[in-house]
């Protein structure tokens, strides 16, 4: 392994020492896209060990300037200090809870995200999500799969999701798209965030606890930070109630999923869908063999038609940063 | 009314089991040779029958009951029931139509997402521990694409409506153009299968839309095409269909019907790209209670010589 990786650090110095170098960490789902359109504008190093073992091999390191990761990195301190002329952090996720910002602002390091792109595919996972624990889809479809011939289809029944009340936690880009989705079946929106917002006039909840209480599900579509964090607690699920739903598309500490195990276990909410985890790709045992739990690998985001425009939004803040132009999605904090 | 005879020839909810057996003299006849039984003895008596889309009266049973003066079916579909036998014997025929348009609308959508975005295997990957080796792979995006509606009535509208809250474009076939819709209209299902990325079926069964679903409409659609199925599984020549899915000519299915339910071809459980479901348009305990109060509130003002609620004969 270390082997390769000093072969791809060392062709950087015989090969197109023109092209920008960019670092790739934490193998983004785009890389290989990436590399087919792009490796004719920037050299991909590719790191195949982590970071730190690559800390004998300075040169390339200390000449860095951009860096491209995934969610499933963090850049933190220790990380940046290895790259002493860093400029760029350019991550392929909407989140950046595993970035820190901090330390970038002290450093002068300008972030820049995937904004926007993920919206409506995580909003259309979202209600898929919703619709699929409500109304049993995935649970169904293993029962025809594995009931034997002879069987009635005796299926238990599920619940309405049209006319419900939706219970929105964070009303950014893709909590709103899930609000305009979830109109059109006639449910009504309900919301919390850090502020409310003047322009939109869904109910607001300055307490996630009244909301639940008032919500037949949630859908945790907010950023995780300090305040966030475990945002949907014991008592949040406990107003929620056993009948109420959880769907969960922002990051798997929104959740207290130990809590939410427990919960799920003893009938205290009617069900839960995940697409994020606390300790990704662990997912707790229990949730396993559950009838009303949804899992899905973080995959809200990724579909064929986001990777290209994907890659052009990673490519496009590379550029504006080697031109010292405005970033197209600049993260701000 | 407890005096009146009443025959039950579908499944239908226990809570409109129990309700009928309170309020009417209740026989089953769901099993054929529970049905024998009963025609044996109590015939002649029997008033009312209660169908459901597992069963209904055919044109044998009907001429079988020489006091039958009502089919209250529950369900919005009625091809189980002889309508026209209804007709020429002055038989009255409701079903429960509006109480359950959106829960299979909602389903519908829920079907088209499942499939396209690959719910359901990805949570088979999940409980399968495969996630530990390597994330999904990428699937095929919902919001922006084309859905055709195969009949544009209460439910068609209704997905159509959802649809619209994912920028979908929405065009459809239907026996007649709508001169009031403003989703494009094509005039004929194999130029609706041409024109769209999604197609719904949604138009009632009779003997003009049975395999409605041909090979032809299924290779129009194509190998990045998805079949949606919430009408009956008689509107897809089911055979083709499963052909098609090995074969690669058509992209995806999500089906809540079957030709022959409970029977669901084999072929299809290898297949990471159908959803199968085993009927539950309708499906949940708000709407199938509905559907229960709407069935014995038109037996109840049939019987009270009142107008009925939701007739079609």
């Amino acid at each position: 392994m270390a082997e390769e990786e000093k072969v791809e650090l060392q062709q950087l110095k015989h090969e197109n020492q023109d092209l920008p170098q960019v670092l790739v960490l934490g193998s983004p789902t785009c890389l290989q896209t990436l590399k087919q359109l792009y490796s004719h504008k920037f050299r991909f190093l590719i790191p195949n060990t982590s970071l730190d073992s690559l800390y004998p091999l300075t040169a390339p390191l200390s000449s860095i300037s951009a860096v491209i990761c995934s969610a499933s990195f963090s850049i933190t301190a220790p990380v940046l200090r290895l790259l002493p002329s860093l400029r760029l952090v350019v991550t392929t996720s909407a989140g950046t809870d595993h970035i820190d910002l901090n330390e970038c602002g002290c450093r002068g390091i300008q972030v820049a995200g995937a904004g926007k792109l993920f919206s409506d595919e995580v909003a259309d996972m979202a209600v898929g999500l919703l619709i699929d624990v409500m109304r049993r889809v995935s649970a169904a479809d293993r029962f025809v799969r594995t009931i034997c011939e002879a069987a009635t289809w005796d299926f238990p029944l599920g619940y309405k999701i049209s006319g419900k009340r939706i219970g929105i936690v964070g009303l950014g880009s893709i909590g709103m798209e899930v609000a305009k989705r979830l109109e059109c079946f006639g449910c009504t929106i309900l919301y919390h965030s850090k502020h409310k917002k003047s322009a939109v006039s869904y109910p607001f909840y300055n307490s996630v606890i009244d909301l639940a209480a008032t919500s037949n599900a949630l859908v945790l579509c907010c950023a995780l930070n300090e305040e966030t964090r475990h945002i949907v607690n014991r008592e949040v699920m406990l107003a929620l109630g056993k009948e109420g739903f959880i769907v969960n598309v922002g990051r798997g500490s929104l959740i207290d999923e130990k809590q939410l195990v427990k919960f799920l276990m003893d009938g205290e909410i009617g069900g839960a869908a995940l697409d994020v985890f606390e300790d990704e790709p662990n997912v707790p045992k229990e949730l396993l063999s559950m009838d009303n739990v949804v899992l899905t690998p973080h995959c809200a985001a990724f579909t064929s038609e986001c990777i290209i425009k994907l890659c052009e939004l990673v490519a496009g803040n590379i550029e504006a940063s080697l031109s010292d132009k405005p970033l197209i999605t600049q993260v701000k904090w | 009314m407890g005096s009146i005879s009443v025959l039950l020839v579908g499944k239908v909810l226990p809570y409109l089991e129990q309700e009928l057996d309170k309020r009417y003299n209740l026989f089953r006849g769901i099993d054929p040779s529970q049905r024998a039984a009963v025609l044996r003895d109590h015939a002649a008596s029997i008033r009312a029958v209660v169908a459901s889309s597992s069963g209904g009266p055919d044109a044998a049973l009907i001429e079988a009951l020489p006091k039958l003066e009502i089919v209250s079916s529950f369900s919005v579909g009625v091809d189980r029931i002889d309508l026209q036998k209804c007709k020429e014997k002055g038989v009255r025929v409701t079903n429960t139509p509006d109480v359950l348009t959106d829960e299979v609308a909602d389903l519908t959508i829920g079907l088209i997402l499942a499939v396209l975005r690959r719910i359901c295997e990805c949570d088979r990957y999940v409980r399968s521990g495969n996630w530990k080796k390597g994330d999904y792979k990428l699937t095929t995006k919902f919001s922006g694409k084309t859905l055709g509606i195969l009949g544009l009535g209460r439910i068609g509208a209704a997905v159509a409506k959802r649809a619209e809250g994912f920028d979908c474009s929405i065009c459809y076939y239907s026996r007649n153009e709508k001169p009031d819709s403003k989703y494009k209209y094509y005039p004929s299902v194999v130029e609706l299968a041409s024109n769209c990325d999604v197609l719904v079926v949604a138009c009632p069964l009779t003997s003009e839309t049975h395999h409605i679903i041909n090979r032809e409409v299924i290779n129009a659609l194509g190998p990045k095409g998805v079949l949606i199925n919430i009408g009956r599984g008689k509107h897809v020549d089911e055979p083709e269909l499963v052909s098609a899915l090995l074969e690669g000519r058509l992209g995806g299915a999500g089906l809540d019907v079957f030709e022959k339910e409970p029977h669901v071809p084999e072929e299809l459980f290898g297949l990471e790209n159908v959803v199968l479901l085993p009927h539950v348009g309708s499906a949940t305990v708000e709407t199938r209670t509905a559907m229960a109060d709407l069935v014995l509130d038109n037996l109840e003002a049939h019987f009270l010589g009142k107008p009925l609620l939701t007739p079609l004969v």
